[in-house]
């Protein structure tokens, strides 16, 4: 099964809505919980009145930092997997407001719309405080990030090699360019909402919105004080998170209080604009200076990023560092900093870092490569890193060179004619941009339960969720191939915390880790069901091993003679009918991978047509190759990819949160006026996948592509819009009016 | 979101009573734009006085004078869609398809589409000062992100703009907006129906509380030969207008005989001016004649920190369209620019 592009086995349930979402759930006297959220950015509730609220007809109750029961008092406690440095925020904790849209009360009636009204009749005073949230104009408080445990998977950057300073002052070509980017919100279509049910002391099972079950479990576990068994959290579907559900949120915080407080069931569905005091992506400066000796080989590379956090942690990204991953250099500089604002904290949205780094890295590439006169796509391959420049370390394996030239061929770019305003089509201007990509190729451990039960089937159990990417059927797939079996008698459990462990879904890692723990598991399994089948009283298996034996269509049979064989049926029924089962944990093999670097890599081919008088810019056309090592589906693997793509469009030309400064607030909180691409926007889209093969990295050779897809888009489209009209055009996204 | 009584109307006369009685009593038509404003917490009608049933205004028909009579609660894809609106008034047709997504034209009404709120961020957040909003609050977009923002007509109370589409057409075709009042009936003409925002920007037209829409007329002439409506955004379809222009035109072997043009996105009200109208009469309908049409049009605009560009842009789109209309035909979906 693996290789082939099967449809995603839950699709019928999503398109006929079947498929329940966390605030779909039918559960017994439901309430509902309202949250109201903070007008103010900054500053102190002087009062708070909620008595008029109170007093209508079917509340039942109104939580506020003066009534809120106890909660746990270390911090610690509040950390959740993916917590940055710092001291995680607690909603209601006191009267201090830290940003604007702050959770200040939970407003619990018996019904959506009774505690949606009450909620405006909560009276709150404060006492205001002034505030900063633009990171341009605080760039000079910029400061070295705190460390800690999220520092393992986002290190800071290497030290300085050579003398980059004196490098770029006598290299002949270089560069020296600012970029800037706004906020982002992941604004998944889904709306953030917990169900709590309520099972009686200090048990609780919840349906929730999250990339993490077993995160979120451990959560409420320990911030309310549970056994964390008691504590189920559940999430079969997820619409969309794209990071933002890889750490808890105050929706569920909020509701599990509710329901302990009430000892009942409870829902609290977010709105829209209630998801915009949120996770998100963060502001961004980026300065880069890179240098080219005459011919066309780097030898300076400084990049200096600073990026927001808020005032309580220090969210770190890997942004500084990229360049010298992608091509070498004898002297390099890299710098990363925060500036705290009066916002909340920032998080993981799809190609964190990458996406925000690549932008400026490859456009101040395309401006190098002209500076030098030399074609693009030709720069980037007289730079191309044969190994990792950093460490000198070979990669798993790194078809770049491939994506580069399969692309390159496909889309046509030894058409393109190099200067500005060049090539034209009517009244528009045509330009052609190009990028690569990089990403990195996780592996986290995953533990799996595989099973054959009576009918012979096999049923495997894993925490992970499948956030839309397609993980139950390439799971699937997995399985189904280890163990010899065709796909529909594999049944693959996941989205819920009572399962064996996986890490939150995110990093584009989820195949490679869970997929090497089912490889693990089923292996393991295997050898069980032999050991099971030699057993058996005559068992003709009683002196073979594991090499002389094949599982086929749910039997054993002997390589030799396969008419020798016993059906896994047969192995469960002598084994009194109790499935055989076994529990197994795929982990990185990290002692060996240490001898090696590893990335998935992409390049990304973009035509847009610039109007020649109006500028309004249209995407025409763009390919995307991809180096992923295998593509164990290559039907939702398109999607992930084309997806991605949509979104580095987006990124480029549409997408921003709009910041008043003044107000200290955003003004754009809904998806009429947070604009990403409409079918309109979007033409023609094509993926190539590179034949990268991986016998290093893991025991399925994949990388993972959740994120590689996007990284290279949006400086694809930034170059492309340069080469139509000769602007750079360095802030994101770009307005057409720019171009006037 | 407040608890409220529902009433269906039955006819017009009922819907304006129930409406007039009450101070906090409101229409709802296709519910597009009231839903969310109350769901803003940006209104509170505690009557809903639901139109939806009024069939005497949900027909268009054609009138003695030759014109065609749209009713109020006609959809706006029905509208967009009727032979004889694409017949006859395809720039109105153009303008309705231009706007909004094909789900919202097929709730949207007419009558609703006149009176749909601005768009400006500020005032959709009822946590922020608006003087639209809130007369004597403050506006905070001229100090803030005013990329969406008015460049004609504004006032020191308010920069804020009307966002439809369709009604930048019905401006330049020259509709008349049938009202059924608490006082009987009356014909307002398309351009006195809004108004700017002076000093009482809270104030969007010029209906009394009660004034149900019951029909917009469309004149005989429809200028169907040569007509164009362009709206330039940030992407390519649903999204408001940044700059929009209607531009219809009667040409006589290359000559300019009759001429309608105006501007969305700019101002508090779909800006229609005659002076530059004239401009373009009597002259060959070229570049040079549009750009002439566009400095009257434009000679007393005035730009924001972030919304300078669409003087510019106002001025190149006005001579694109111009150009546009010269061959309909060769117009795109969308209303997308063309050659
Ligand atoms: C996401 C989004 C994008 C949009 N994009 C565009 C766009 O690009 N271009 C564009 O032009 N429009 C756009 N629209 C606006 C849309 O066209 C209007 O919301 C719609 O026309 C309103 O009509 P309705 O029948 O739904 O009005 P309702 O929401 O029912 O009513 C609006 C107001 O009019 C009053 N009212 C309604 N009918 C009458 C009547 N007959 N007499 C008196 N009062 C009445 C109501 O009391 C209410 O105050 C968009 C809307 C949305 C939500």
């Amino acid at each position: 099964m693996v290789g082939r592009p099967v449809s995603r086995l839950e699709g019928k349930l999503k398109v006929t809505g079947a498929a329940r979402y966390a605030a779909e759930y039918d559960v017994p006297d439901l309430l509902y919980g309202y949250v109201v959220n903070s007008t103010i950015t900054k500053g102190k509730i002087t009062r708070i009145d909620v008595s008029a609220a109170k007093a209508l007809n079917g509340v039942l109750e109104v939580i506020t930092h003066e009534n809120r029961p106890d909660v746990a008092s270390v911090d610690l406690k509040y950390t959740d997997m993916d917590a940055p440095p710092g001291v995680v925020f607690k909603p209601l904790l006191d009267a201090e407001v830290k940003y604007n849209g702050q959770p200040l009360a939970l407003v619990i009636a018996e019904d959506f719309e009774t505690a949606r009204y009450a909620a405006t009749l909560v009276i709150i005073e404060y006492q205001e405080e002034p505030f900063e949230t633009c990171l341009d104009h605080n760039l000079e408080k910029a400061r070295k990030p705190e460390k800690g445990l999220a520092t393992m998977l986002k290190p800071p950057p290497p030290p300085p090699t050579g003398n980059f300073e004196q490098a770029f002052k006598d290299s002949p070509v270089k560069v020296d360019s600012e970029f800037r980017h706004g906020t982002e919100h992941h604004n998944p279509i889904e709306l953030f909402a917990t169900t709590t049910v309520y099972e009686g002391e200090g048990k609780l099972t919840i349906y929730d919105k999250t990339q993490g079950t077993v995160n979120n479990q451990l959560f409420v576990a320990n911030v309310f004080g549970l056994h964390y068994k008691d504590v189920r959290v559940l999430s079969p579907f997820v619409g969309g998170a794209f990071g933002a559900g890889l750490r808890p949120q105050y929706q569920l915080y909020l509701c599990v209080m509710a329901s302990l407080f009430l000892k009942r069931n409870v829902r609290v569905v977010l709105e829209r604009k209630q998801m915009y005091p949120f996770p998100h992506r963060p502001q961004s400066y980026q300065r880069l200076r890179f240098a080219a000796d005459a011919n066309g080989r780097l030898t300076a590379l400084n990049h200096l990023a600073i990026s927001e956090a808020s005032q309580f942690e220090d969210y770190v990204e890997t942004v500084a560092q990229w360049s010298h991953k992608l091509y070498p250099a004898p002297n390099t500089l890299f710098e990363y900093k925060l500036a705290s604002l009066d916002l909340f904290t920032p998080l993981d949205m799809r190609a964190p870092g990458g996406v925000t780094a690549l932008h400026a890295i490859e456009c101040t590439m395309d401006e190098l490569a002209y500076e030098a006169s030399i074609d693009p796509l030709e720069f980037r391959l007289r730079n191309y890193a044969e190994t990792d420049p950093v460490t000198g370390k070979p990669f798993t394996s790194k078809a770049l060179r491939e994506c580069y030239m399969r692309a390159a061929k496909q889309f046509g770019w030894e058409k393109r004619s190099p200067a500005p305003g060049s090539m034209t089509r009517g009244n528009k201007f045509v330009g052609y941009g190009m990028a690569t990509g990089i990403w990195d190729a996780y592996q986290f451990p995953s533990r799996v339960e595989a099973m054959i039960t009576q009918d012979g089937k096999l049923v495997l159990n894993n925490a992970v969720t499948d956030i839309g990417t397609g993980t139950l059927t390439v799971m699937t797939q997995v399985a189904a191939d280890e163990l010899g079996m065709p796909m529909e008698n594999v049944t693959f459990n996941y989205g819920d915390s009572k399962k064996p462990f996986s890490m939150f879904q995110g990093g584009s890692s989820m195949t490679a880790s869970t997929g090497v723990g089912i490889v693990v598991a089923v292996k393991a399994l295997k050898k069980k069901l032999l050991k099971k089948a030699k057993d058996i009283d005559g068992s003709p298996f009683k002196n073979v091993s594991g090499e002389d034996v094949a599982f086929r269509d749910g039997s054993i049979f002997l390589r030799r003679s396969p008419s020798v064989s016993v059906s896994f049926q047969e192995i469960v029924a002598a084994n009194g009918g109790r499935p055989v089962k076994t529990t197994n944990m795929g982990a990185p093999h990290v002692l060996k991978l240490r001898k090696y670097a590893k990335a998935t890599h992409s390049a990304a081919f973009v035509e847009v047509e610039v109007d020649k008088e109006l500028k309004m810019i249209t995407v025409t056309r763009a390919i995307t190759a991809v180096a992923a090592g295998t593509i164990i589906n290559p039907k939702t693997a398109r999607s992930q990819i084309t997806g991605s793509m949509v979104w580095g469009i987006s990124k480029a030309l549409h997408e921003e949160t709009i910041l008043d400064e003044k107000l200290g607030k955003y003004m754009n909180q809904n998806l009429a006026e947070y604009h990403i691409p409409v079918h309109a926007d979007i033409n023609e889209l094509d993926v190539i996948f590179a034949d990268e093969r991986d016998d290093l990295i893991n025991e399925l050779g994949v990388k993972g592509v959740g994120e590689i897809g996007l990284v290279a888009m949006p400086a694809a489209v930034a170059n492309a819009v340069f080469h139509a009209t000769g602007k750079r055009i360095r802030e994101l996204p770009i307005h057409f009016d720019k171009l006037l | 979101m407040n608890n409220f009584e529902y009433k269906q109307a039955t006819d017009a006369i009922d819907a304006t009573d129930a409406v007039a009685a009450s101070e906090d009593a409101m229409f709802i038509a296709g519910g597009t734009n009231l839903v969310d404003l109350w769901k803003y917490n940006l209104v509170h009608p505690k009557l809903l006085v639901d139109i939806n049933h009024l069939h005497n205004h949900k027909h268009i028909t054609e009138l003695e004078n030759g014109g065609l009579r749209l009713g109020a609660l006609v959809t706006n894809a029905d509208t967009a869609y009727h032979p004889l609106v694409e017949e006859r008034y395809p720039l109105l047709s153009k303008a309705i398809l231009a706007g909004a997504s094909p789900q919202i034209r097929n709730m949207a009404t007419n009558g609703g589409n006149l009176l749909q709120r601005t768009r400006c961020y500020y005032f959709y957040d009822p946590d922020v000062p608006c003087n639209k909003r809130e007369p004597g609050s403050g506006c905070p977009a001229m100090e803030g992100y005013n990329r969406i923002h008015a460049i004609l007509g504004a006032s020191d109370q308010c920069i804020a703009v009307f966002p439809s589409d369709m009604c930048v057409a019905l401006a330049a075709l020259g509709a008349v907006v049938n009202v059924s009042g608490n006082n009987g009936e009356r014909s307002i003409p398309f351009t006195d129906f809004h108004r700017l925002p002076g000093d009482a920007p809270d104030i969007d037209n010029h209906l009394h509380h009660g004034d149900l829409i019951t029909s917009i007329d469309l004149p005989v002439r429809g200028f169907a030969q040569n007509y164009s409506y362009l709206k330039l955004r940030d992407r390519h379809s649903y999204a408001f207008a940044l700059v929009s222009v209607a531009t219809a035109l009667e040409l006589d072997g290359g000559i300019i005989r009759d001429a309608r043009l105006a501007l969305g996105g700019v101002a508090h009200k779909p800006w229609r001016m005659h002076e530059a109208e004239s401009v373009l009469i009597g002259r060959t309908a070229d570049e040079a004649t549009f750009a002439a049409a566009a400095e009257v049009i434009l000679a007393d605009a005035k730009g924001f920190k972030y919304n300078n560009f669409k003087i510019e842009l106002a001025r190149r789109a006005i001579i694109r369209n111009g150009m546009m209309a010269l061959n309909p035909e060769t117009q795109l979906p969308g209303a997308q620019p063309s050659a």
